[in-house]
């Protein structure tokens, strides 16, 4: 994240752009570098995916006296949602200016959103991304798995149990 | 989700709207708190786990729901206050799900009966003129996929075991089908609703498909769904199952309203 706002910075100083107070302390306040901090903020109960490889961040809109961030919730009940939507805030404290984050739903979420890096990281915690009726172990690859629950821990994942390398695992759900 | 209907702008169509945001989020809310009774005392671990995370889709439906409505009253009150600050008699809530969860068959058998309804009366709303009910339709109608798929899985278990299983889903059917219509129970101003494209069909056509939809399924274990009770009050009067549970979920309201949890 730094060496892009670096860039911005020396972008704005070779234009003579007016530099304003977020930029004295070394950052210019743009929707790459909002969507560029909001990929250190995580999921809560994942914490090895970002909110932007989750690919909730619909929208983010800078403008002179705030910046707008629009999030989709992932399941319409998860009650992770208000701790994303305050982490978010927090991450844009830094930038010195109003934050305004909501939800909408008009676009509805869906596990397509996910980005590559995202089911990268969903692998590392332990969880099988979604794969079109096709879920492998994320530890062994194996696709001798079996579910065992339909519903598990939180809103989003099923339980499935690796016939081959013999872990329990849990699998995003599709949706 | 061609045009979009502001509802303020028609009283008779803003208190209908009300009529039916109001009957959808009761009816998610009076199951979805009467399901969670089971975590920890479902049948099996996993039911615990299905239940508990059932319940929660549906609370969590029920709250998008009750904020909408308090979007549309813009009358200073929040979703919160909806759902918690109301006597017995004011809960909109259809008398499928005023019933206690009773046994397991009993559960199983309503939730079926419910869902199948649900995804029909959720049909009729994701292509609704006022564009946040469509959009918010369509994000449930996602999840409660999985829903669907549970029920008629453990209904199929049930009923395909001679004994004790059948015998429990024979006589939950008998009490709970003749009110699996009250979900479709004509709401107050109806056809103001379907004139102003906000629901796709009357309640009485939706009751149609969704028996449309039960029939092959119940038919394939030799089972009809019973006629309606015709003296079923719908959705105005509650037994006494449902004011044991409105004191249960009231109790932290009502000892500290400005409590957070």
């Amino acid at each position: 994240m730094s060496r892009v706002l670096a860039t911005g910075v020396n972008e704005a100083a070779a234009d003579g752009a007016v530099v304003d107070e977020a930029a004295a302390d070394g950052a210019v306040v743009d929707e790459v570098a909002v969507r560029s901090a909001l990929r250190e903020v995580v999921d809560p109960e994942i914490p090895t995916v970002s909110i932007v490889d989750l690919g909730i961040v619909e929208r983010i809109r800078v403008d002179d006296s705030a910046i707008h961030v629009e999030l989709l919730p992932t399941w319409v009940g998860c009650p992770a949602l208000e701790v994303i939507k305050g982490a978010v805030e927090d991450r844009l404290v830094a930038f010195d200016r109003h934050a305004e984050v909501v939800f909408t739903l008009a676009v509805p979420w869906t596990t397509d959103r996910l980005t590559d890096d995202g089911r990268d990281g969903l692998r590392r915690a332990g969880i099988a991304p979604p794969g079109d009726g096709v879920v492998a172990c994320p530890f062994c690859a194996s696709t001798r798995v079996a579910m065992d629950n339909l519903f598990g821990p939180t809103l989003c994942r099923s339980l499935f149990y690796c016939r081959d390398c013999r872990q329990p695992f849990e699998a995003f759900k599709q949706i | 989700m061609t045009t979009t209907v502001d509802p303020t702008s028609d009283p008779a169509v803003r208190q209908a709207l009300d009529s039916l945001l109001l009957s959808m989020a009761d009816d998610e809310f009076v199951i979805g708190f009467s399901d969670s009774e089971w975590t920890g005392i479902a049948p099996m671990l996993e039911e615990d786990v299905a239940m508990s995370s059932i319940a929660q889709d549906e609370l969590g439906h029920a709250r998008a729901l009750y904020e909408l409505l308090a979007a549309v009253r813009d009358d200073a009150k929040d979703a919160d206050a909806i759902a918690f600050d109301r006597e017995p008699d004011e809960y909109r809530h259809c008398r499928l799900v005023d019933h206690g969860r009773g046994n397991w068959a009993q559960t199983v058998v309503r939730r079926f009966l419910y869902d199948t309804a649900d995804a029909v009366r959720l049909d009729a709303v994701v292509a609704s003129s006022f564009a946040p009910l469509a959009e918010l339709a369509a994000k449930i109608q996602r999840e409660e996929r999985y829903h669907v798929m549970h029920a008629r899985t453990w209904f199929d278990r049930l009923a395909a075991r001679a004994g004790e299983p059948r015998q429990r889903l024979d006589a939950a059917l008998d009490v709970l089908g003749q009110d699996a219509g009250t979900v479709f129970t004509e709401l107050p101003g109806e056809p103001a609703l379907v004139a102003a494209g906000i629901l796709g069909a009357t309640m009485a056509e939706l009751e149609r498909r969704s028996r449309a939809q039960l029939a092959p399924i119940l038919q394939g274990h030799g089972l009809r769904l019973p006629a309606r009770d015709p003296d079923a009050a719908g959705r105005s009067a509650h037994g006494d199952d449902f004011l044991w549970l409105w004191g249960e979920f009231t109790s932290v309201r009502r000892l500290d309203p400005v409590a957070t949890w």
